[in-house]
């Protein structure tokens, strides 16, 4: 507990601990988003062809695209013609750890991921991507011998073009939204995992996202293969350093789960969240989506978000194969003036498939947190069920909470169940904690992790404290 | 160790303490009985510093430290703990993340270091088996789903660990069936001590068989309107608070 104490501490004032800036010779692409600018990206990852080909493609898309309107907060004026979108250190990094620039090195363990393989968790490897590139994959020897291919996605582009092929775009497609279509156009890195029939994977997989040059954009793409009755728990992490502009992050993840294959998927996100009066900070806008394609698959998403200025995604699954089962556990805690505009999407196409969402939204500050989630059961979908649980908790009264479902269920054997509950945190209860000994901002901390519990269990052990941690910073300062 | 003086609070608009006064020493057990309604919850809830009580007059003194200046988490930590009538639930909060929390912010205030795990669980299980606490309960969250006797027994528990100087108990006999009664008593007695005080919120003389007070409070209309030996808590039970009234408008 003292050293919480002294976490908390030391964040007074400092109240977002990962802010700082890479001071690094970068190879940065001039601001601008014209097909050049796409042909200049594939160029410097030396792509093949049909790669330059569905890229052009999707900008194409792009262009005749428009913002989406449904959402439930004012769009911000994107001006896309203002973001570069490459920004890669100058030194190049090769095969192994040591090749690595002692400055990113140096970055990563500050961000409390160290890529050294001694000196990480045991039972995690990790693809360090550095603004429009990843720097260091670990582990992938270890898992090589499983028969696991783990890395970014632009060695994955190399080393195995006929899986990503056969899957990039198939969950996702570039045409889905005007997001996803500017990140198939420009995306510049990512990461990859295959994980072969019947393995376990051995180790947690996970990507730790830095953005870090200015007015650049970051445009990641993770895809994962989960085949036969394999099973496969991935992580992502993300910072940003504090700016005083908007930076875009327009991420896309596709999951494939084959039959009786699992997948979980796990998002602690902390990008910037600008300050308190809301300048600056990331806008989020990610789309993410799996696939539950073989029978009795599984695709279950965990996330934990309390960083970007707006945050809109809706991890989702397409429930194909029978008897597969989608999950969604979602904490999003707003702040100051944050926006957060997610929740999920479970389309129920095969027979007694199951869904179940969890959300729990927490408000403070001057802050807007909606939940928005869609269920719906197609036809053919006999004997399905979707269990939905959407609870909001208010801290102070400047904040607001709203919840957003959307159910069609076209078959009657299913059955859809959906609760909602807002509360705020009694003042009852704080006394209690009070009379205890621990003072209000500690009190509310734990009232929030409490709340927040059934969520948080859900993630790997070795991340829930973290993701604890990390609700009661974001806290510190937001009470009384 | 506790000295009231002309205490004065309201809620809202409402006058509630009409002027209390109250000394207590170490080692001593105070019993306060009195009507529904006469404001036994509200001085001790005034004694924690509930924010939902304005002072309006008069002293308290805790250890020489003037009590009232005191936020409610400093007066616990100043070794001032109250077992509540009505519990409040916190859920998803473990009983045990609780405890821990609690006891290391009054040991930290104390200069105390931090306990280990293996410490901490050797305190518990110690605590536990002095009020006689099923373990079942100190896994689950703080007073979720807890039965009205669990949360009060939770109470004593919390008070066994956090050992305070002064302990209020408010009605933690009421709900209680009689081994547990006997139970909860029996625990409290073994954590008397020359220097700790108690100062007893109840209803029933039988409580007051086992946990012998040195002296009995009546609290009517938000007054002590009576104090006497624990014979007068006797005396109560045989005619009534009619009788007191009676009394108090005589005298
Ligand atoms: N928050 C409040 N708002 C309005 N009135 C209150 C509030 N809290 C207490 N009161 C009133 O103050 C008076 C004293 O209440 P208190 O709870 O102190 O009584 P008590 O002596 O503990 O009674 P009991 O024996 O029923 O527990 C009651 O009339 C009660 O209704
Ligand atoms: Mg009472």
């Amino acid at each position: 507990m003292s050293k919480d104490d002294n976490l908390l501490e030391s964040l007074a004032d400092n109240e977002y601990e990962y802010g700082f800036t890479t001071d690094i010779e970068m190879d940065v692409a001039p601001k601008g988003l014209n097909e050049d600018t796409v042909r200049f990206i594939s160029a410097k990852k030396n792509e093949p062809e049909w790669l330059l080909e569905w890229r052009l493609k999707a900008f194409r898309y792009f262009l005749q695209m428009k913002m989406p309107q449904w959402q439930n907060f004012e769009m911000p004026e994107f001006d896309f013609q203002d973001i570069s979108y490459y920004a890669a250190p100058k030194k190049k990094t090769l095969k192994s750890l040591d090749e690595v620039d002692p400055e990113l090195l140096d970055t990563f363990n500050k961000l409390g991921i160290p890529l050294d393989e001694q000196k990480l968790l045991s039972g995690v490897a990790v693809d360090a991507v550095f603004d429009s590139v990843s720097v260091a994959t670990t582990f992938r020897e270890k898992l090589a011998e499983q028969g696991v291919i783990f890395c970014s996605f632009g060695e994955a582009v190399k080393e195995h073009p006929d899986l990503v092929k056969k899957y990039l775009g198939t969950v996702v497609p570039p045409g889905d939204n005007i997001f996803a279509a500017l990140n198939a156009a420009v995306f510049s890195d990512g990461s990859f995992a295959y994980i072969p029939k019947g393995v376990r994977c051995p180790m947690e997989l996970s990507t730790y996202f830095r953005i870090n040059a200015k007015n650049t954009g970051q445009f990641e793409r993770t895809l994962l293969v989960a085949d036969e009755g394999s099973y496969v728990s991935y992580l992502e992490g993300c910072t940003a350093p504090m700016r005083d502009e908007n930076q875009l992050h327009a991420a896309v993840v596709e999951l494939v789960a084959m039959d009786n294959a699992e997948i979980k998927y796990s998002t602690v996100q902390n990008w910037y969240p600008g300050d308190k009066d809301g300048k600056g900070g990331v806008y989020n806008f990610v789309t993410k989506r799996g696939i539950c394609k073989g029978n009795g698959a599984k695709i279950s998403w965990t996330q934990v978000e309390t960083g970007s200025s707006i945050t809109w995604k809706y991890p989702s699954v397409i429930l194909k194969g029978d008897n597969s089962v989608g999950e969604f556990y979602s904490v999003a805690l707003t702040r100051n003036k944050q926006i957060a505009d997610t929740g999920t999407k479970m389309i129920h196409l095969g027979k007694n498939t199951k869904s179940r969402i969890i959300s729990k939204g927490i408000s403070a500050g001057n802050s807007q947190n909606s939940y928005r989630g869609q269920v719906s059961i197609h036809g053919n979908s006999s004997g399905s069920r979707n269990f939905t649980q959407c609870d909001s908790l208010l801290i102070g009264d400047r904040c607001g909470a709203h919840t957003f479902p959307y159910i069609e269920n076209r078959n009657s054997s299913s059955v859809v169940e959906h609760e909602a509950t807002t509360s705020k945190i009694a003042e009852d209860q704080i006394f209690y904690l009070n009379q205890r000994g621990i003072d209000t901002e500690k009190a509310v901390a734990l009232i929030v992790n409490g709340y927040a519990s059934e969520v948080l269990n859900k993630l790997p052990m070795e991340f829930a404290s973290e993701a604890r941690k990390l609700l009661a910073i974001s806290l510190d300062g937001s009470v009384g | 160790m506790l000295q009231i003086k002309d205490l004065q609070a309201r809620v809202e608009d409402k006058e509630i303490l009409k002027g209390i006064n109250l000394e207590i020493k170490p080692g001593e057990v105070h019993a306060i009985m009195g009507p529904n309604g006469s404001g036994k919850s509200t001085l001790a809830s005034v004694l924690a510093g509930h924010p939902g009580f304005e002072v309006t007059g008069g002293q308290v003194l805790f250890e020489g430290q003037d009590l009232l200046d005191l936020k409610p988490e400093e007066r616990a930590r100043e070794g001032l703990f109250l077992a509540f009538q009505y519990p409040v639930e916190i859920p998803g909060v473990s009983n045990m993340t609780f405890l821990k929390t609690a006891l290391e912010e009054i040991r930290a205030h104390n200069g105390l270091p931090a306990f280990s795990a293996k410490e901490f669980m050797k305190l518990l299980r110690e605590k536990q088996d002095l009020v006689e606490f099923n373990t079942s309960l100190v896994n689950r969250s703080v007073n979720e789903g807890f039965s009205g006797g669990e949360k009060k027994r939770n109470e004593i528990l919390q008070l066994a660990m956090l050992n305070p100087k002064l302990a209020i108990l408010d009605e933690t006999d009421s709900g209680l069936d009689i081994d547990a009664l006997r139970i909860v008593a029996g625990g409290v007695n073994k954590l008397r001590s020359s220097e700790n005080a108690f100062l007893v919120i109840t209803h029933y003389q039988r409580l007051l068989d086992y946990i012998v007070p040195d002296v009995v409070h009546i609290l009517s209309g938000g007054k002590i309107i009576k104090s006497g030996p624990k014979e007068l808590a006797l005396e109560l039970e045989e005619k009534g608070y009619d009788w007191l009234r009676e009394v108090e408008t005589t005298e």
